[in-house]
């Protein structure tokens, strides 16, 4: 099992260096120079390019590259042009709010999709069936800051239930966040689980286990679930990225200081550190997940686990 | 929405009997309730879009009328006004032609690049399909809406930039997809009949291989230009994607967030446009997913 992970971990990093490389190469061309940025319009144009050579920003690409790798491996991601912090600083602040918006809609989405997945799939062009698809299907194509507006219509606006902006109230304020974040995943899951079972229920170990006399109980949740859910995993990873992009609106929406705001702030303002080191963080927290779900996967999936036990 | 099953392509279906293969597939298309629906639901948006001039004239759009601020839907003003007194029945139309032409050009320019690549990474293999799928890999390891925001930040916003930014990201969805079809067409006899025969790789893959992976294609542009549409709107609403005074949905809804509490209306109807349209056209895309290929429905 340690074989797999230390694997699959190692197979991460050409995956980051990648990832780095790609949004490195698409921000180089955002115009406008540091030195100008951080010095402000009152700077003489000698202190310009005297700082923009010390900041190595007149090097060419490949080495600017590298060297942002080096620092980065420091933990210097740099300073933000548009407050002088260091952007790690500000990404370690922010990433809380992130992860906890990411992993509340995610346990959300989970808890609508894989039950009620399951309900209408054992209960086939039932009600139980027919009402939660066509709910899902609708909602699986709004966008999750739509979704999000309409809930703080009703529930924050009209009713004042719950908080709609910011995050002082503590875990509350996130409800609502996570909840517009949660529902167009969890329908997309709902979809998913419910084909994946009605896959399964119709596999011949599953009518053995029914003809051997287990109860329906044990043959949904004891039989059948385990392999139904596998794909449902990888859905569950996959739709994670999509999760993030969504996870920027949501954030903005509802004022939540994270990582995705900290982003298009930056875009804004062409604050080329922040953006870079943001959407570097949200690249690796989506690899991780995925790292995550794969070594879920093979601790679910006796197959793959068993490639890795023998071998020494 | 999308189940992310790459669907197997119909081969034997689609040989050489092309006109009444689409004919089969309308047929079965025509079946699906849920899936035609979608289809009337998309010709009806096409249309207002289209015939949105006959309807209001675009400075009426764009111009600050004040003495007309905030008034609640009538029937002189169907969906009511904005903040700035623009009647906003006549936005969503003016929106809907922004939002379903950036949709559409962006799905149209990925789905070739895609299955240009697609087809030729799976065709010719080797090194090439793995250093290809490699970098689609890397490319999917960034949410597509992180991606298409860094795009933007580089090129400036601006609807030429966005449809490309747009594009760049659902390249590697299109790359997946065509070449899991190129794969299980490419071992056909038919396919090394051609190749025994000199026939050039160019000339394979443009008559004998896309022809017949076209299925998986068109499923998933369709679900793309949905995609597309709930991508622009949302980079649009953080302000980074169409700017005011231009009318789309994504932007709209942007500027009746302020107004939520006391003008609802501004933001339910462009909202619900938004979210009709991609609803409709994700149902379409299901039904053809079904309709060509009958043997994945179960």
């Amino acid at each position: 099992m340690y074989r797999y992970i230390i694997k699959r971990l190692i197979a991460m990093i050409p995956i980051i260096i990648g990832v780095s490389f790609i949004i490195f190469t698409i921000l180089y061309f955002i115009p406008g120079d540091p030195a100008t940025n951080i010095l402000g319009p009152g700077a003489t144009e000698e202190a310009i390019n005297q700082l923009n050579e010390d900041l190595g920003y007149n090097d060419p690409f490949i080495v600017r590259y590298v060297t942002y790798i080096k620092n980065a491996l420091k933990g210097d991601l740099g300073r933000s042009y548009s407050n002088k912090l260091p952007v790690l600083g500000e990404i370690a602040k922010r990433i809380p709010v992130s992860a906890r918006l990411a992993v509340g809609s995610i346990f959300i989405s989970l808890l609508i999709g894989i039950p009620i997945g399951v309900l209408s799939a054992v209960k086939q062009y039932s009600l139980y069936d027919k009402i939660p698809t066509g709910i899902a299907l609708f909602v699986a194509s709004m966008p999750a800051f739509v979704i999000g507006m309409l809930l703080m219509l009703a529930l924050g606006l009209k009713l004042g239930w719950l908080p709609v902006s910011g995050v002082k109230a503590g875990w509350v304020s996130y409800i609502l966040p996570c909840v517009s974040l949660g529902l167009p995943y969890g329908s997309r899951q709902l979809r998913f689980t419910r084909s994946s079972m009605l896959e399964t229920i119709r596999q011949d170990y599953v009518r053995t286990a029914k003809a051997k006399g287990a109860s329906k109980r044990k043959v949904i949740w004891g039989h059948a679930m385990r392999n139904a859910l596998m794909p449902v995993i990888t859905v569950a990873g996959t739709s994670f990225g999509a999760l993030l992009g969504g996870a920027i609106a949501t954030e903005s929406l509802f004022g939540l200081p994270g990582l995705g705001v900290y982003i298009s702030d930056g875009i804004k303002f062409k604050d080329v550190p922040a953006v870079m080191g943001g959407i570097i963080s949200f690249a690796i927290m989506f690899s991780l997940v995925i790292l995550v779900v794969d070594i879920t996967y093979a601790f679910v999936d006796p197959r793959i686990k068993a490639r890795y036990v023998g071998r020494r | 929405m999308t189940e992310m099953k790459a669907p197997a392509v119909s081969t034997e279906h689609l040989e050489f009997k092309k006109p009444s293969q689409i004919k089969e597939v309308w047929r079965r298309l025509r079946k699906d309730k849920l899936a035609m629906t979608g289809l009337v639901i998309i010709l009806i948006i096409f249309f207002l879009a289209i015939a949105a001039p006959l309807f209001a004239d675009y400075r009426s759009v764009i111009k600050l009328n004040t003495k007309l601020r905030l008034r609640p839907p009538s029937l002189e003003h169907l969906f009511g006004t904005d903040s700035f007194g623009r009647d906003v029945l006549a936005r969503c139309l003016y929106g809907a032609r922004m939002s379903l032409s950036i949709g559409f050009m962006s799905a149209v320019l990925a789905t070739i690049a895609g299955s240009l690549i697609g087809a030729l990474t799976g065709y010719v293999g080797g090194r090439l399909d793995n250093l290809i799928m490699r970098v689609m890999d890397v490319v999917s390891a960034i949410p597509s809406t992180l991606l298409a925001l860094a795009v933007v930040a580089a090129m400036g916003a601006g609807v030429t930039n966005l449809v490309l930014a747009m594009a760049f990201t659902s390249v590697p969805g299109f790359v997946r997809v065509v070449r899991s079809a190129v794969l299980g067409i490419a071992d056909q006899e038919y396919i090394e009949a051609c190749r025994a025969g000199g026939t050039s790789t160019w000339r394979i893959l443009r008559r004998h291989i896309l022809p017949n992976a076209i299925g998986p294609i068109v499923v998933q542009s369709t679900m793309d230009v949905s995609n597309m549409i709930r991508n622009i709107a949302t980079l649009s609403f953080l302000g980074l994607g169409i700017n005011p005074p231009t009318p789309e949905w994504g932007t709209l809804i942007a500027e009746a967030k302020e107004f939520l509490r006391t003008s609802s209306y501004m933001t339910l109807f462009p909202a619900g446009m938004l979210c009709i349209t991609a609803f409709a056209i994700s149902v379409l895309g299901d039904g053809l997913r079904d309709a060509l290929d009958p043997r994945l429905k179960s």
